[in-house]
């Protein structure tokens, strides 16, 4: 017989466990975690000038779908991912929070560009300095606005946190405590 | 048909539907909210409410010295901010009557004019996108990343630029840079004819754009209307013409109008003008490369950065240097509006200048919050997914709207 | 050619309105003309509809403050322009700092619309007959106006600059 023909595409890494003739177990947790990571709907909140980056970012150039965000969710109920790109008035802060809120759990956020992060070179009365003011941030991505590598490299860290995180660290409460010093009620 | 009509008319207040339209709502392209009137499918009236990404750069602008301002400029239209960017070097030195010479001027409009390019197809290609045709959109946006090649040769960044300095730019396009506009210049009309040939005679696309949130000329005039959406309704004003900046007046180009100013006219008027950029971008680069090269900035030290080398060596420049970094060129009192074709229409600048190191008041001439207004009057009486297509249509960029 | 654009209208309008046109200079490439608060509306309008002159597009106002100048603290700025003979001129318009009261020009430029609800989130003109005149960029329930001078610029909530670093 001949050789295994490899494919020329890469496959998600097995996570680690114990198998043997027949059998494969690993834990709950990592298993969760793989097929989470790999499928990651996002939810583009795109305000300005990183929405224009994000959308080279989705085109054909940079491909995006090819960590498995094909599917851009623009409904918050069935988003893992809020990216929120661009400048947040705070005009718009409450609307932030309203749509972080109706995510559904386990929900992870980035923010991508130094407006988001902090406010960028927008010291103002109108700005609000930072969007993690309202609401738990996971990844800060730097640039004004980043180029579409550093958003993919961002998205990785953030597919890095998914795999890695422990199915009850939802239910703890330092979870539940964190969030309420953003008053955000979780039932 | 007419007495259903009056039927439907005679209907109490209490059965219209209200429908919130943004802020975030993902056909609209950016941040507004419009809280719509519905009966049934059609609008009966539109609130639009915007200030969403308000960012106060009027008032920045008051605390900033003349060059720090350059990158505000970027963030108004951000599809072509270079234009932005060259239309504010253009006003400073009109303020403080600088000169620059003829080859600076080309290698502006060059930049310019790719810059316009980006722009309408980012416009077009998402007319194609609120249609139903996506794939459009992919085939265009590889080539707006050859437009952001040519923009990292000149300076570095991709969208926004800050490309140019107050009197020039800050350095010379690169033998690569040159090469990759041409390759652009010969790569291009390849696609935008495929482009053109998946939308402009397509059946579906027709219906869809044809009488969709027209506007008369009249009412586009007095609501304020500029760039290629005056020019779909026939008026054939152009700031590049009327006003001619940056030496436009030595290029032969033609001025495409519409005649209905419904959405395909629009779409029609910035395909068209993408073809008369390339022909300006091809007529500039002919010229540039008669031209006695590096030359890239007019000989005025106190506005120019010097070399670095300079700087280390030479007094002169030390003095300069550190006058420029430090905002204390004198610039004269008075008072200045230069306005450019941007991607949108006239992006005017009127600058208030007291003498000191930042302005004393500058305003933002933005043709999107200009014309945005008029949206209300012209989704009347359409149904949805048309209002959604006119949106995308005026190609209204949030930042520039919002400012 | 700019000078006899300014002279043009200067004449037709000081032979119309006389007294109420204060100033006339030119500024770079755009003629400036001062005039009175209670007949700008007129004067537009005679601009708008005087054959020879037709000035039928508004290409932008916007407000501005001279806080050194006594008795006329704040000033609207009024951009027109004749599109076929390109010809654009400037109108200022001053007012003291207690009467912030301006007649609306939405009755002639449909554009003024927004560019009125502007100047008043930013300097708090009030614009008299104007359709809807309520704060267009900044929240509703912001209690002053913040382009004036005497406001700051910064968000004043950030911990982490202080006046040594940023000359605040």
């Amino acid at each position: 017989m001949s050789e295994i023909i490899k494919p020329n595409f890469n496959i998600a890494e097995v996570p680690a466990g114990h198998d043997g003739p027949g059998f494969f177990a690993t834990s709950m947790d990592k298993a969760v975690g793989l097929a989470r990571k790999n499928s990651i709907w996002p939810l583009p909140f795109a305000t300005s000038c990183c929405g224009i980056e994000f959308m080279a970012m989705m085109g054909s150039h940079y491909d995006f779908a090819r960590f498995g965000s094909e599917r851009l969710s623009f409904s918050p109920r069935q988003a893992d991912l809020l990216m929120v790109m661009g400048t947040i008035a705070k005009k718009m802060a409450p609307v932030l929070k309203q749509v972080y809120e109706q995510m559904a759990e386990p929900r992870w956020v980035l923010s991508m560009g130094a407006c988001a992060s902090s406010g960028g070179i927008f010291d103002t009365y109108s700005v609000l300095q930072g969007i993690d003011r309202i609401i738990p941030v996971d990844v800060y991505v730097p640039g004004c606005p980043p180029r579409p590598e550093q958003v993919i490299d961002g998205i990785l860290k953030i597919q890095d946190l998914i795999g890695n995180e422990s199915l009850r660290r939802r239910n703890s409460p330092e979870y539940k405590d964190m969030l309420a010093t953003y008053g955000i009620q979780v039932d | 048909m007419n007495e259903i009509k009056t039927a439907q008319t005679a209907v109490a207040e209490k059965d219209y539907t209200t429908l919130n339209l943004g802020p975030t709502h993902p056909a609209t392209h950016g941040i507004f909210q419009n809280i719509v009137k519905m009966d049934g499918e059609i609008i009966v009236d539109a609130v639009p409410t915007i200030g969403y990404i308000h960012r106060a750069f009027e008032k920045i602008a008051e605390r900033r010295p003349y060059y720090q301002i350059t990158p505000l400029t970027d963030r108004l239209n951000y599809c072509s901010s270079p234009i932005n960017n060259m239309g504010w070097h253009m006003t400073v030195e009109k303020l403080a009557g600088i000169e620059v010479p003829k080859r600076v001027q080309y290698l502006r409009v060059v930049i310019m004019e790719l810059a316009r390019i980006a722009d309408h197809i980012v416009c077009n290609s998402v007319i194609g996108v609120d249609t139903g045709a996506l794939s459009g959109f992919l085939y265009v946006f590889q080539q707006r990343e050859h437009i952001y090649e040519i923009y990292e040769e000149i300076c570095g960044a991709r969208l926004t630029t800050n490309v140019g300095r107050i009197g020039g730019l800050e350095r010379d396009f690169s033998p690569k840079c040159i090469d990759k506009i041409e390759k652009f210049l010969e790569n291009f009309p390849a696609v935008i004819k495929e482009f053109e040939s998946l939308l402009m005679r397509n059946r579906i696309f027709m219906d869809r754009t044809i009488g969709v949130g027209a506007i008369t000329a009249e009412r586009a005039l007095n609501y304020g209307f500029t760039g290629p959406n005056l020019r779909a309704t026939g008026v054939d004003y152009d700031v590049r013409v009327m006003n001619p900046y940056s030496g436009y007046q030595d290029f032969d180009f033609v001025v495409p109008v519409g005649t209905s100013g419904d959405t395909y006219d629009r779409f029609m008027v910035r395909q068209q003008e993408m073809w008369e950029s390339l022909s300006i971008i091809r007529q500039a680069m002919d010229k540039i490369i008669q031209m006695p090269e590096k030359v890239f900035h007019a000989d005025v030290p106190e506005f120019y950065l010097p070399p670095k080398e300079e700087v280390y060596n030479n007094m002169e420049a030390l003095i300069y240097h550190f006058k420029i970094v430090m905002g204390e060129v004198e610039i004269p009192k008075g008072e200045v509006y230069h306005s450019v074709e941007g991607g949108n229409g006239e992006l005017g600048f009127y600058l208030v200048s007291d003498g000191g190191r930042t302005p004393y008041r500058l305003h933002f001439r933005r043709p999107c919050f200009i014309y945005y207004q008029a949206y209300t009057e012209m989704i009347k009486g359409a149904m949805l997914s048309d209002a959604i297509l006119t949106l995308s249509s005026l190609n209204v960029i949030a930042g520039e709207l919002d400012a | 050619m700019e000078d006899t654009l300014l002279h043009i209208v200067h004449d037709k309008l000081k032979s119309q309105f006389g007294e109420d046109i204060i100033s006339a200079e030119q500024a770079y490439d755009f003629p400036v003309y001062t005039v009175s608060k209670k007949k700008i509306i007129e004067i537009i309008s005679f601009l708008y509809n005087e054959e020879e002159l037709g000035f039928q597009f508004l290409t932008t106002m916007c407000g501005l403050q001279f806080p050194e100048n006594k008795g006329g603290e704040f000033c609207i700025m009024y951009q027109l322009h004749n599109m076929p003979k390109n010809w654009r001129i400037r109108l200022k318009v001053y007012t003291p700092a207690n009467d912030m009261e301006y007649p609306t020009l939405t009755g002639i430029f449909s554009t003024a619309n927004w560019m009125e609800r502007e100047a008043f989130d930013f300097y708090g003109f009030i614009f008299k007959g104007h359709p809807n005149l309520i704060r267009i960029l900044n929240m509703e329930d912001m209690t002053y106006h913040p382009m004036r001078k005497e406001y700051p610029l910064e968000d004043g909530t950030r911990e982490d600059k202080n006046d040594t670093m940023f000359g605040r």
